[in-house]
């Protein structure tokens, strides 16, 4: 693992062989996780699951690219990369897969990958599409009236986009120039509905400049490449420069969720193609042509992930349901009322 | 104490929140230079700034979403919606999102908002800028709706909500804001949420209401008492929580109960009210809950002839307490 490079080239700032390292692992991490959770649901052992696969490096990407403890996390539901990245654990990830009294998320209320863990701030979002952006630009708001130096990142989907709820967030952050980065992971399809029946504009960053700020593009599927873009627009937001919207190309390699078939809407040869891109196995390829890895550590990774996933899942499926009590808990401050 | 109207109670209120807690700031449409529609921010941009009475854009659901995001990072945000029936665009912010955050994160995030917004008719409001709304929210656990009739109760509820930890959805009646005034207490003055105010105590018969209702029905039972008919009137002031014990309280009391309110009568906040009665109270009743409400058209309309028809006057309600008086 500690090899030292035979391509010596300069990394991005921020960025070391260590993290790099880092990176890559969390990447391998999630896949591990997310292919669980497919395995879990197809076991009949939970109801539900959705995963990433394919925006693995847009992800880790924008988790690297804030800072850890001060900026702020407003996800969407499929950031598993994401949010590994920034700190949430395995067994915290398979607690909410399997809905467990003690899943620190929601206690097993919402759907998978609904985060809210304060602690390492990241904000609480609902299925409710595009519904969390606005969240994020008030955040943002409160950061900018305190004078903090927190600058807050949202995610979404490009399907999210045709919300007006999406426009009135953009709006709202460009008149006022807040420290917020809006992160559009472009996978190509909403559920079913392709792009083309999404908008009539070619890129989705091309809505940017209704908003008076940037709107620039990534490769989704390369880690440097969107580590880049999103910490230059993070810059951006920290030093008052205002919001960017940032569009990561990247793909869907599995269906919507547990849920769906993606067969019914796309080819086979369609699905196989976009495989292509899996950043986890360029990511590898990449690393290991400039010494940063070589098989064995690669190895290493994957069993230590796997070691993870297991031991986690393990845990997570024998920690207690929540009761019938437990429904009634949380719903104001001082409890239930009529 | 200072005698003022319902409006300068707010005003006041959100005056001294403003100075008191740099937590609070105000925001929504024309509440800035312009001083709200109805003047209540009017000189706050001046004292306090644009930061903290802070003028949107002109859409309605990210004038929630953002206080949403804004209350879960710290700040105790009152959001303004600049008529009552401008609030449906922000339906999914309220009821989707607020009402439901404490509970969906298992109380990691919390929403301490206050959402005001001015209802109800008798102003010429036509279609659109006269609705009541509580039903279409009063349903959902984990939002708090309070509807003040009087300038007191609108500082001492106002002043709760702002010190609550959860969403509350803040009605006040237009036509109560110039026409309705009353001894104002001073400070930091509060009144616990889901407590009803006896507004007249009575014997023979009870009206159950709140809002501009609540001075209707006491004019009407005022009326009534000349002729020896001796009404209760309750006025709940917090429709969510419903003080329960004080409806059931009354209804045994009485054995004869009215319920009043301007809102659509078809599932309205009365039709919670009567089942309350109705599973607690049942065999202590001489005669049937009577409902007297808006009637189930969409809205009153513009011409004063809609909205006198539309809206349950003193006469209509004093007839109706007589009618029940007499079964």
């Amino acid at each position: 693992m500690k090899s030292e490079p035979t391509v010596r080239e300069t990394l991005p700032e921020g960025l070391t062989p260590d993290r790099l390292r880092e990176m890559y692992y969390c990447m391998v991490l999630t896949r591990t996780c997310d292919d669980r959770g497919f395995a879990l649901n197809r076991q009949g052992k939970i109801p539900f699951a959705a995963t990433c696969q394919g925006h693995e490096a847009i992800q880790v990407a924008a988790a690297f690219a804030l800072r850890k403890g001060v900026d702020w996390l407003v996800p969407y539901y499929r950031d598993t990369c994401m949010a590994l990245s920034f700190g949430v654990t395995p067994r915290e990830q398979l607690m909410c897969l399997f809905a467990r009294k003690d899943d620190i998320f929601s206690s097993g209320r919402q759907f998978p990958n609904h985060y809210s863990v304060p602690d390492r701030h990241i904000a609480s979002i609902s299925s409710i599409i595009a519904a969390h952006v606005t969240h994020a630009v008030g955040m943002a708001l409160a950061h900018k009236m305190r004078k903090e130096d927190a600058v807050v990142l949202t995610s979404f989907g490009e399907g999210s986009t045709s919300e007006g709820e999406w426009h009135e967030a953009m709006n709202f952050a460009g008149i006022h120039k807040l420290p917020v980065v809006f992160l559009c992971e472009n996978n190509e399809f909403a559920i079913s509905v392709p792009q083309k029946m999404q908008m009539a504009v070619k890129n989705v960053a091309d809505r940017a400049v209704a908003y008076g700020f940037p709107g620039v593009i990534c490769d989704g599927t390369d880690p440097l490449a969107s580590y880049t873009t999103v910490r230059e627009a993070v810059e951006r937001a920290r030093s008052g420069g205002g919001p960017t919207l940032v569009e990561a190309k990247c793909y869907r390699a599995m269906s919507h969720t547990s849920d769906d078939n993606q067969l019914q809407y796309r080819t086979a040869e369609d699905i196989e193609a976009s495989k292509k891109r899996d950043p986890v196995p360029r990511f590898e390829a990449w690393l290991t042509d400039r010494g940063y890895i070589d098989a064995g550590g690669i190895l290493d990774m994957k069993a230590r992930a796997q070691q993870e996933v297991d031991e986690a899942t393990d845990w997570a499926e024998h920690q207690p349901m929540p009761t019938a009590e437990d429904l009634y808990t949380h719903v104001y401050a001082e409890g239930p009322l009529s | 104490m200072a005698v003022k109207n319902l409006l300068e109670a707010v005003r006041e209120t959100l005056h001294d929140a403003l100075a008191r807690d740099e937590r609070v700031f105000i925001m929504g449409e024309d509440v800035g230079p312009r001083g709200n529609v109805f003047l209540i921010t009017k000189d706050f941009v001046e004292e306090f700034g644009h930061d903290r009475v802070l003028d949107t854009p002109l859409a309605e659901a990210s004038i929630v979403g953002v206080a949403i995001g804004a209350a879960m990072a710290g700040m105790r945000p009152i959001a303004e919606i600049q008529f009552a029936d401008f609030i449906y665009p922000a339906y999914n912010q309220i009821v989707g999102e607020a009402a439901k955050m404490r509970y969906r994160t298992a109380g990691g995030n919390t929403c301490p908002l206050v959402i005001r917004t001015p209802y109800g008719g008798g102003v010429g409001g036509a279609l659109s800028h006269s609705v009541s709304i509580e039903a279409l929210f009063y349903h959902v656990p984990g939002l708090k709706i309070l509807a003040p009739s009087t300038p007191a109760d609108a500082k001492g509820l106002l002043n709760s909500a702002i010190a609550d930890d959860d969403p509350v959805l803040f009605l006040e009646h237009k036509k109560t804001y110039r026409l309705i005034k009353g001894e104002v207490p001073p400070g930091e003055y509060k009144i616990p949420m889901g407590k009803a105010d006896i507004a007249r105590p009575g014997s023979d018969l009870s009206v159950i209401t709140y809002g501009l209702m609540r001075h209707f029905a006491t004019q009407a039972a005022d009326e009534l008492f000349k002729d020896g008919i001796d009404v209760e009137v309750v006025d709940l002031r917090s429709i969510r929580p419903m003080d329960r014990e004080t409806i059931v309280k009354s209804a045994t009391k009485t054995r004869r109960v009215l319920i009043v309110h301007e809102d659509n009568k078809f599932g309205g906040v009365g039709a919670e009210i009567a089942a309350i009665i109705a599973e607690e109270a049942m065999f202590e009743l001489d005669a049937p809950i009577r409902r007297l409400c808006g009637p189930d058209v969409p809205a009153m309309g513009y011409s004063k002839a809609y909205e006198e028809a539309f809206m349950p006057s003193p006469e209509r309600i004093a007839a109706a307490m007589r009618d029940l008086a007499a079964f």
